[in-house]
Protein backbone atom coordinates (compact mmCIF):
# COMPACT_ATOMS: atom_id res chain seq x y z
CA UNK A 1 0.00 0.00 0.00
CA UNK A 2 3.23 1.99 -0.34
CA UNK A 3 3.79 2.58 -3.83
CA UNK A 4 1.15 4.79 -4.12
CA UNK A 5 -0.99 4.64 -7.56
CA UNK A 6 -1.38 7.94 -9.65
CA UNK A 7 -3.25 6.26 -12.51
CA UNK A 8 -6.54 6.10 -11.30
CA UNK A 9 -9.20 9.05 -10.71
CA UNK A 10 -9.70 11.68 -7.82
CA UNK A 11 -7.47 12.59 -5.61
CA UNK A 12 -4.08 10.59 -3.91
CA UNK A 13 -4.62 10.24 0.02
CA UNK A 14 -2.13 12.20 1.84
CA UNK A 15 0.30 10.62 4.18
CA UNK A 16 -0.89 10.69 8.32
CA UNK A 17 1.06 12.84 10.29
CA UNK A 18 3.22 11.85 13.27
CA UNK A 19 4.40 13.53 16.39
CA UNK A 20 7.94 14.69 15.91
CA UNK A 21 9.02 12.72 19.16
CA UNK A 22 11.82 13.64 21.78
CA UNK A 23 14.37 12.85 20.06
CA UNK A 24 14.85 15.23 16.79
CA UNK A 25 17.13 17.24 18.91
CA UNK A 26 20.42 16.28 17.30
CA UNK A 27 18.83 16.01 13.30
CA UNK A 28 16.69 18.97 12.71
CA UNK A 29 17.63 22.14 14.62
CA UNK A 30 21.08 23.69 13.01
CA UNK A 31 23.35 26.32 13.71
CA UNK A 32 22.07 30.11 13.13
CA UNK A 33 18.43 28.62 12.74
CA UNK A 34 17.42 31.85 14.88
CA UNK A 35 19.21 34.23 13.02
CA UNK A 36 17.35 34.97 9.75
CA UNK A 37 17.94 38.41 9.07
CA UNK A 38 21.44 39.14 7.54
CA UNK A 39 24.24 40.75 9.85
CA UNK A 40 23.56 44.79 10.69
CA UNK A 41 20.43 44.78 8.33
CA UNK A 42 18.42 47.66 9.94
CA UNK A 43 15.13 46.40 9.74
CA UNK A 44 15.87 43.49 11.59
CA UNK A 45 13.64 42.48 14.87
CA UNK A 46 13.84 39.88 17.33
CA UNK A 47 10.71 38.07 18.37
CA UNK A 48 11.03 35.74 21.38
CA UNK A 49 8.78 33.91 23.77
CA UNK A 50 7.62 30.64 25.27
CA UNK A 51 5.98 27.68 24.44
CA UNK A 52 3.21 26.75 27.41
CA UNK A 53 1.61 23.35 27.77
CA UNK A 54 -2.17 22.92 29.20
CA UNK A 55 -1.13 23.37 32.82
CA UNK A 56 0.87 26.39 31.91
CA UNK A 57 4.11 24.57 32.26
CA UNK A 58 6.70 25.60 29.61
CA UNK A 59 7.67 22.96 26.59
CA UNK A 60 11.83 22.58 26.80
CA UNK A 61 11.38 20.22 23.79
CA UNK A 62 9.29 22.23 21.08
CA UNK A 63 10.41 22.72 17.49
CA UNK A 64 9.40 26.38 15.86
CA UNK A 65 9.76 27.03 12.80
CA UNK A 66 9.44 30.71 11.02
CA UNK A 67 8.63 31.57 7.54
CA UNK A 68 8.12 35.38 6.50
CA UNK A 69 8.32 37.90 4.00
CA UNK A 70 10.60 40.43 3.42
CA UNK A 71 10.05 44.01 4.47
CA UNK A 72 8.45 44.85 0.90
CA UNK A 73 6.23 41.97 1.55
CA UNK A 74 8.60 39.49 -1.26
CA UNK A 75 8.23 36.05 -0.55
CA UNK A 76 12.07 34.99 -0.83
CA UNK A 77 13.23 32.23 -3.30
CA UNK A 78 16.65 32.17 -1.85
CA UNK A 79 18.18 28.96 -0.53
CA UNK A 80 20.95 28.51 1.98
CA UNK A 81 19.51 28.57 5.20
CA UNK A 82 21.17 25.33 6.52
CA UNK A 83 23.95 25.42 4.18
CA UNK A 84 26.67 22.76 4.40
CA UNK A 85 30.20 22.43 4.57
CA UNK A 86 31.93 20.11 2.03
CA UNK A 87 35.12 20.20 3.35
CA UNK A 88 33.73 19.08 7.00
CA UNK A 89 30.35 17.98 6.14
CA UNK A 90 29.31 20.23 8.97
CA UNK A 91 26.79 23.35 8.91
CA UNK A 92 28.89 26.56 7.40
CA UNK A 93 25.59 28.61 8.29
CA UNK A 94 23.93 31.18 6.59
CA UNK A 95 26.06 33.32 4.14
CA UNK A 96 25.65 36.67 5.87
CA UNK A 97 23.69 38.66 3.38
CA UNK A 98 21.16 36.75 1.80
CA UNK A 99 17.84 36.44 3.40
CA UNK A 100 16.27 33.14 3.29
CA UNK A 101 12.96 33.56 5.16
CA UNK A 102 12.87 30.19 7.13
CA UNK A 103 14.00 29.48 10.86
CA UNK A 104 14.17 26.67 13.06
CA UNK A 105 14.77 27.14 16.43
CA UNK A 106 14.31 24.47 19.45
CA UNK A 107 13.18 25.95 22.79
CA UNK A 108 15.76 25.87 25.48
CA UNK A 109 15.48 24.23 28.86
CA UNK A 110 13.43 26.99 30.12
CA UNK A 111 10.73 26.74 26.99
CA UNK A 112 12.01 29.82 25.42
CA UNK A 113 12.76 30.47 21.81
CA UNK A 114 13.95 33.49 19.85
CA UNK A 115 14.40 34.69 16.21
CA UNK A 116 16.15 37.10 14.61
CA UNK A 117 14.29 38.24 11.38
CA UNK A 118 13.87 40.89 9.00
CA UNK A 119 10.64 42.88 9.92
CA UNK A 120 7.82 41.36 7.42
CA UNK A 121 6.01 43.52 4.63
CA UNK A 122 2.15 43.55 3.80
CA UNK A 123 1.01 41.05 1.45
CA UNK A 124 -2.23 40.97 -0.12
CA UNK A 125 -4.66 42.32 1.88
CA UNK A 126 -3.01 40.73 4.86
CA UNK A 127 -1.40 43.09 7.76
CA UNK A 128 2.18 41.96 8.16
CA UNK A 129 3.34 38.75 9.48
CA UNK A 130 5.37 35.71 10.21
CA UNK A 131 4.19 32.43 9.76
CA UNK A 132 4.90 29.58 12.18
CA UNK A 133 4.94 26.63 12.42
CA UNK A 134 5.05 24.33 15.98
CA UNK A 135 6.27 20.80 16.34
CA UNK A 136 6.36 18.51 19.81
CA UNK A 137 6.69 15.33 21.80
CA UNK A 138 2.75 14.71 21.96
CA UNK A 139 1.37 16.86 19.36
CA UNK A 140 0.74 14.43 16.42
CA UNK A 141 -0.18 17.10 13.88
CA UNK A 142 1.75 20.15 14.08
CA UNK A 143 0.07 23.81 14.60
CA UNK A 144 0.42 26.58 12.54
CA UNK A 145 -0.49 29.66 13.73
CA UNK A 146 0.96 33.71 12.96
CA UNK A 147 3.19 36.50 14.81
CA UNK A 148 1.35 39.88 13.37
CA UNK A 149 3.42 42.72 14.82
CA UNK A 150 1.30 45.30 16.82
CA UNK A 151 2.89 48.98 14.70
CA UNK A 152 0.27 49.82 12.14
CA UNK A 153 -3.41 49.12 13.96
CA UNK A 154 -4.62 50.43 10.38
CA UNK A 155 -3.78 47.32 8.75
CA UNK A 156 -4.47 44.91 11.84
CA UNK A 157 -8.00 46.29 11.55
CA UNK A 158 -8.36 45.42 7.85
CA UNK A 159 -6.70 41.96 8.23
CA UNK A 160 -8.85 39.08 6.83
CA UNK A 161 -8.22 36.66 9.85
CA UNK A 162 -7.88 39.20 12.36
CA UNK A 163 -11.11 41.10 11.68
CA UNK A 164 -13.08 37.38 12.64
CA UNK A 165 -11.77 36.48 15.28
CA UNK A 166 -13.23 38.21 19.29
CA UNK A 167 -10.62 40.33 20.90
CA UNK A 168 -9.25 38.23 23.27
CA UNK A 169 -8.26 35.58 20.95
CA UNK A 170 -7.35 37.85 18.19
CA UNK A 171 -4.53 39.27 20.80
CA UNK A 172 -3.17 36.18 21.04
CA UNK A 173 -1.85 36.17 17.45
CA UNK A 174 -0.19 39.67 18.04
CA UNK A 175 3.01 40.49 19.04
CA UNK A 176 3.79 42.50 22.38
CA UNK A 177 6.35 45.92 21.59
CA UNK A 178 8.81 45.72 24.33
CA UNK A 179 10.88 48.73 22.43
CA UNK A 180 14.08 48.64 20.38
CA UNK A 181 12.67 46.31 17.83
CA UNK A 182 12.13 43.35 20.02
CA UNK A 183 8.55 41.79 20.47
CA UNK A 184 7.27 39.22 22.49
CA UNK A 185 5.13 36.24 21.16
CA UNK A 186 3.95 33.39 23.43
CA UNK A 187 2.66 30.18 22.17
CA UNK A 188 -0.28 28.74 24.70
CA UNK A 189 -1.13 24.96 23.18
CA UNK A 190 -3.94 24.47 25.43
CA UNK A 191 -6.17 26.22 27.98
CA UNK A 192 -7.03 30.05 28.89
CA UNK A 193 -5.47 32.33 26.34
CA UNK A 194 -4.89 29.28 24.05
CA UNK A 195 -3.30 30.84 21.01
CA UNK A 196 -5.27 30.76 18.09
CA UNK A 197 -3.99 28.12 15.58
CA UNK A 198 -4.80 27.63 11.63
CA UNK A 199 -6.09 25.34 9.00
CA UNK A 200 -5.61 25.94 5.86
CA UNK A 201 -8.12 24.53 3.55
CA UNK B 1 -1.87 2.38 39.70
CA UNK B 2 0.97 1.55 37.15
CA UNK B 3 -0.81 2.23 33.30
CA UNK B 4 -0.28 -1.39 31.61
CA UNK B 5 -0.26 -2.64 28.02
CA UNK B 6 -3.60 -4.05 28.83
CA UNK B 7 -5.30 -0.05 29.98
CA UNK B 8 -3.82 1.42 26.59
CA UNK B 9 -4.93 -1.58 24.62
CA UNK B 10 -8.32 -0.82 25.37
CA UNK B 11 -8.37 2.76 24.87
CA UNK B 12 -6.77 1.81 21.63
CA UNK B 13 -9.75 -0.42 20.83
CA UNK B 14 -12.55 2.06 22.24
CA UNK B 15 -10.85 5.33 19.88
CA UNK B 16 -10.99 2.91 16.74
CA UNK B 17 -14.51 1.80 17.59
CA UNK B 18 -15.42 5.15 18.04
CA UNK B 19 -14.08 6.45 14.79
CA UNK B 20 -16.00 3.47 13.04
CA UNK B 21 -19.38 4.94 14.83
CA UNK B 22 -17.67 7.89 13.44
CA UNK B 23 -17.61 6.98 9.66
CA UNK B 24 -20.74 4.61 10.18
CA UNK B 25 -22.54 7.36 10.78
CA UNK B 26 -21.70 9.93 8.07
CA UNK B 27 -18.45 11.63 9.07
CA UNK B 28 -15.56 11.94 7.07
CA UNK B 29 -12.49 9.71 6.62
CA UNK B 30 -9.55 11.03 8.88
CA UNK B 31 -6.27 10.65 7.16
CA UNK B 32 -4.40 11.94 10.27
CA UNK B 33 -4.34 11.60 13.86
CA UNK B 34 -6.62 13.49 16.23
CA UNK B 35 -4.19 15.85 18.24
CA UNK B 36 -6.35 14.68 21.44
CA UNK B 37 -5.63 10.55 21.21
CA UNK B 38 -5.39 9.65 25.13
CA UNK B 39 -3.69 6.73 24.77
CA UNK B 40 -0.92 8.89 23.76
CA UNK B 41 -0.24 10.31 27.12
CA UNK B 42 1.91 12.87 26.11
CA UNK B 43 -0.88 14.44 24.13
CA UNK B 44 -3.09 15.56 27.08
CA UNK B 45 -1.97 18.62 27.58
CA UNK B 46 -0.22 19.28 24.68
CA UNK B 47 -3.50 19.45 22.31
CA UNK B 48 -5.39 22.85 21.72
CA UNK B 49 -8.97 22.66 22.99
CA UNK B 50 -10.17 24.95 20.61
CA UNK B 51 -11.11 24.10 16.69
CA UNK B 52 -8.51 25.55 14.54
CA UNK B 53 -9.60 28.68 12.49
CA UNK B 54 -10.06 27.68 9.27
CA UNK B 55 -8.19 29.46 6.35
CA UNK B 56 -9.74 29.11 2.55
CA UNK B 57 -6.33 29.73 0.61
CA UNK B 58 -8.69 30.40 -2.60
CA UNK B 59 -9.68 33.72 -1.20
CA UNK B 60 -6.20 35.11 -1.04
CA UNK B 61 -3.40 33.84 -3.62
CA UNK B 62 -1.08 36.38 -1.70
CA UNK B 63 -0.91 34.25 1.17
CA UNK B 64 2.70 33.55 2.80
CA UNK B 65 1.67 30.12 3.77
CA UNK B 66 0.92 29.28 -0.25
CA UNK B 67 4.63 29.59 -0.70
CA UNK B 68 7.63 27.67 0.76
CA UNK B 69 11.27 27.77 2.22
CA UNK B 70 13.57 27.01 -0.66
CA UNK B 71 16.49 24.71 -0.27
CA UNK B 72 19.24 23.96 -2.93
CA UNK B 73 22.57 21.68 -3.76
CA UNK B 74 24.76 24.22 -0.65
CA UNK B 75 21.81 22.84 1.90
CA UNK B 76 23.68 19.36 1.32
CA UNK B 77 26.90 17.75 1.63
CA UNK B 78 27.36 14.63 -0.59
CA UNK B 79 27.18 11.82 1.83
CA UNK B 80 23.73 13.43 3.61
CA UNK B 81 21.90 11.07 2.23
CA UNK B 82 23.81 7.97 2.88
CA UNK B 83 24.06 7.02 6.64
CA UNK B 84 26.41 4.44 6.69
CA UNK B 85 29.15 6.63 5.58
CA UNK B 86 29.41 9.76 8.02
CA UNK B 87 31.72 8.50 10.32
CA UNK B 88 35.63 6.29 9.86
CA UNK B 89 33.80 2.88 10.45
CA UNK B 90 30.49 1.47 9.05
CA UNK B 91 27.63 1.59 11.64
CA UNK B 92 26.18 -2.20 12.45
CA UNK B 93 23.15 -3.65 11.45
CA UNK B 94 21.42 -4.59 8.22
CA UNK B 95 21.83 -2.23 5.39
CA UNK B 96 18.49 -0.67 3.70
CA UNK B 97 17.94 1.77 1.05
CA UNK B 98 15.20 3.48 1.66
CA UNK B 99 13.46 5.42 -1.73
CA UNK B 100 10.07 6.56 -2.82
CA UNK B 101 8.58 9.46 -4.60
CA UNK B 102 7.42 12.67 -3.14
CA UNK B 103 3.74 13.57 -4.08
CA UNK B 104 0.73 15.98 -3.93
CA UNK B 105 -2.85 15.43 -4.06
CA UNK B 106 -3.30 15.26 -7.23
CA UNK B 107 -0.27 12.38 -7.30
CA UNK B 108 1.90 15.00 -8.91
CA UNK B 109 5.79 14.85 -8.50
CA UNK B 110 6.91 17.82 -5.89
CA UNK B 111 10.56 18.32 -7.04
CA UNK B 112 13.48 19.98 -5.43
CA UNK B 113 11.80 20.07 -1.94
CA UNK B 114 14.13 19.10 1.25
CA UNK B 115 13.61 15.51 2.83
CA UNK B 116 15.15 14.96 5.98
CA UNK B 117 15.52 11.86 8.29
CA UNK B 118 16.98 10.58 11.78
CA UNK B 119 16.28 7.73 13.58
CA UNK B 120 17.57 5.13 16.35
CA UNK B 121 20.29 2.60 15.62
CA UNK B 122 19.86 -1.18 14.86
CA UNK B 123 20.48 -1.57 18.65
CA UNK B 124 17.26 0.86 19.01
CA UNK B 125 19.45 4.00 20.92
CA UNK B 126 19.45 7.19 19.78
CA UNK B 127 22.43 9.45 19.53
CA UNK B 128 20.34 11.93 21.83
CA UNK B 129 21.95 13.25 24.72
CA UNK B 130 18.36 12.82 26.70
CA UNK B 131 18.02 9.98 25.48
CA UNK B 132 17.64 7.26 28.56
CA UNK B 133 17.47 3.39 26.90
CA UNK B 134 20.86 1.76 27.93
CA UNK B 135 20.86 0.09 24.42
CA UNK B 136 25.03 0.27 23.06
CA UNK B 137 25.35 3.52 21.28
CA UNK B 138 27.42 3.39 17.81
CA UNK B 139 30.18 5.50 17.52
CA UNK B 140 29.60 5.07 13.99
CA UNK B 141 26.11 6.00 13.19
CA UNK B 142 24.26 9.06 13.97
CA UNK B 143 21.19 8.62 12.48
CA UNK B 144 20.79 11.72 10.64
CA UNK B 145 20.23 12.15 6.56
CA UNK B 146 18.91 14.92 4.43
CA UNK B 147 17.86 15.02 0.96
CA UNK B 148 16.44 17.22 -2.12
CA UNK B 149 13.42 15.24 -4.08
CA UNK B 150 14.19 15.09 -8.01
CA UNK B 151 12.71 15.94 -10.89
CA UNK B 152 10.85 12.86 -10.82
CA UNK B 153 9.47 13.41 -6.74
CA UNK B 154 12.19 10.59 -6.16
CA UNK B 155 14.26 10.60 -2.92
CA UNK B 156 16.45 7.83 -1.34
CA UNK B 157 18.40 7.24 1.68
CA UNK B 158 21.03 4.11 2.44
CA UNK B 159 21.07 3.65 6.17
CA UNK B 160 20.80 0.82 8.86
CA UNK B 161 17.76 -0.70 9.74
CA UNK B 162 16.62 1.13 13.18
CA UNK B 163 15.61 -1.46 16.05
CA UNK B 164 12.48 -0.96 17.89
CA UNK B 165 13.10 0.63 21.39
CA UNK B 166 11.39 0.76 25.03
CA UNK B 167 9.95 4.15 26.23
CA UNK B 168 7.75 5.33 28.96
CA UNK B 169 4.00 5.82 27.97
CA UNK B 170 3.33 2.98 29.93
CA UNK B 171 4.93 -0.55 31.43
CA UNK B 172 5.91 -1.98 28.25
CA UNK B 173 5.87 0.36 26.13
CA UNK B 174 7.76 -0.49 22.78
CA UNK B 175 8.11 1.61 19.79
CA UNK B 176 7.74 0.00 16.55
CA UNK B 177 10.81 0.53 14.21
CA UNK B 178 10.79 3.26 12.27
CA UNK B 179 12.56 6.18 10.90
CA UNK B 180 11.23 9.86 11.59
CA UNK B 181 10.79 11.88 8.19
CA UNK B 182 10.49 15.73 8.13
CA UNK B 183 9.33 16.93 4.36
CA UNK B 184 8.28 20.08 2.26
CA UNK B 185 6.15 20.70 0.05
CA UNK B 186 6.03 23.50 -2.60
CA UNK B 187 3.94 25.75 -0.17
CA UNK B 188 4.31 25.81 3.74
CA UNK B 189 0.72 24.46 4.12
CA UNK B 190 1.88 21.31 3.05
CA UNK B 191 4.82 20.68 5.93
CA UNK B 192 4.98 17.00 6.66
CA UNK B 193 6.68 15.29 9.86
CA UNK B 194 5.99 11.89 10.79
CA UNK B 195 7.66 7.97 10.81
CA UNK B 196 7.69 5.51 8.58
CA UNK B 197 7.40 1.62 9.54
CA UNK B 198 8.85 -1.78 8.45
CA UNK B 199 6.17 -4.37 7.15
CA UNK B 200 4.86 -7.34 9.45
CA UNK B 201 5.89 -5.44 12.63
CA UNK B 202 4.47 -7.21 15.50
CA UNK B 203 4.54 -4.25 17.80
CA UNK B 204 2.11 -2.47 15.34
CA UNK B 205 -1.27 -3.16 17.53
CA UNK B 206 0.36 -2.52 20.83
CA UNK B 207 1.73 1.12 20.03
CA UNK B 208 -0.53 4.14 20.68
CA UNK B 209 1.53 6.67 18.21
CA UNK B 210 0.74 4.74 15.16
CA UNK B 211 -2.65 3.52 16.88
CA UNK B 212 -3.96 7.36 16.56
CA UNK B 213 -4.18 7.41 12.56
CA UNK B 214 -7.50 5.06 13.66
CA UNK B 215 -7.96 4.88 9.97
CA UNK B 216 -6.94 1.58 8.66
CA UNK B 217 -5.92 2.63 5.32
CA UNK B 218 -4.56 5.72 6.46
CA UNK B 219 -2.85 3.43 8.98
CA UNK B 220 -1.12 1.40 5.98
CA UNK B 221 0.28 4.11 4.44
CA UNK B 222 2.85 4.94 7.04
CA UNK B 223 4.49 1.28 6.50
CA UNK B 224 6.95 0.95 3.53
CA UNK B 225 6.95 -2.03 1.36
CA UNK B 226 10.01 -4.63 0.47
CA UNK B 227 11.18 -3.72 -3.11
CA UNK B 228 13.70 -6.26 -4.32
CA UNK B 229 14.36 -4.43 -7.32
CA UNK B 230 15.26 -1.67 -4.64
CA UNK B 231 17.72 -3.75 -3.13
CA UNK B 232 21.41 -3.32 -3.65
CA UNK B 233 23.11 -6.82 -4.43
CA UNK B 234 25.47 -7.95 -1.53
CA UNK B 235 24.90 -4.87 0.22
CA UNK B 236 21.40 -3.60 1.43
CA UNK B 237 17.64 -4.23 1.18
CA UNK B 238 15.44 -2.05 -0.57
CA UNK B 239 11.99 -0.88 0.59
CA UNK B 240 9.40 1.62 -1.14
CA UNK B 241 7.74 4.28 0.51
CA UNK B 242 6.18 7.13 -1.29
CA UNK B 243 5.06 10.18 0.70
CA UNK B 244 2.17 12.17 -0.47
CA UNK B 245 1.85 15.82 1.37
CA UNK B 246 -1.65 17.06 2.30
CA UNK B 247 -2.72 21.05 2.54
CA UNK B 248 -3.43 23.11 -0.07
CA UNK B 249 -0.67 24.34 -2.62
CA UNK B 250 -0.56 27.44 -5.32
CA UNK B 251 -1.06 25.32 -8.06
CA UNK B 252 -4.40 26.49 -8.61
CA UNK B 253 -3.56 29.71 -9.04
CA UNK B 254 -1.27 28.45 -12.24
CA UNK B 255 -3.68 26.68 -13.64
CA UNK B 256 -6.28 29.74 -13.67
CA UNK B 257 -4.09 31.08 -15.98
FE1 LIG C 1 11.52 7.61 17.35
Amino acid sequence: MTRIDTTGPGRVPPTPSHTVGPFYGYALPFPGGEDIAPAGHPDAVTVHGYVYDGEGAPLPDALVELWGPDPEGGTPSMDGSLRRDPASGGFLGRNGVEFTGFGRIQTDANGHWYARTLRPGARGRSAPYVSVCVFARGLLVHLYTRIYLPDDATALAADPLLARLPAERRDTLVAADEGRGTYRFDIRLQGEGETVFLEFQ
Amino acid sequence: MPLTQQDIDAEIAAEHAAYLKRVAGGAPVEHHPRRDYAPYRSSLLRHPKRPPVAIDVRHDPELVELSSPAFGERDLSALDNDLTRQHTGEPVGERITVSGRLLDRDGRAVRGQLVEIWQANSAGRYAHRREQHDAPLDPNFTGVGRTLSDDDGRYRFTTVRPGPYPWRNHVGAWRPAHIHFSVFGSAFTQRLVTQMYFPNDPLFPYDPILQSVTDDAARRRLVATYDHDLSVPEFSLGYHWDIVLDGPSATWIEEGR
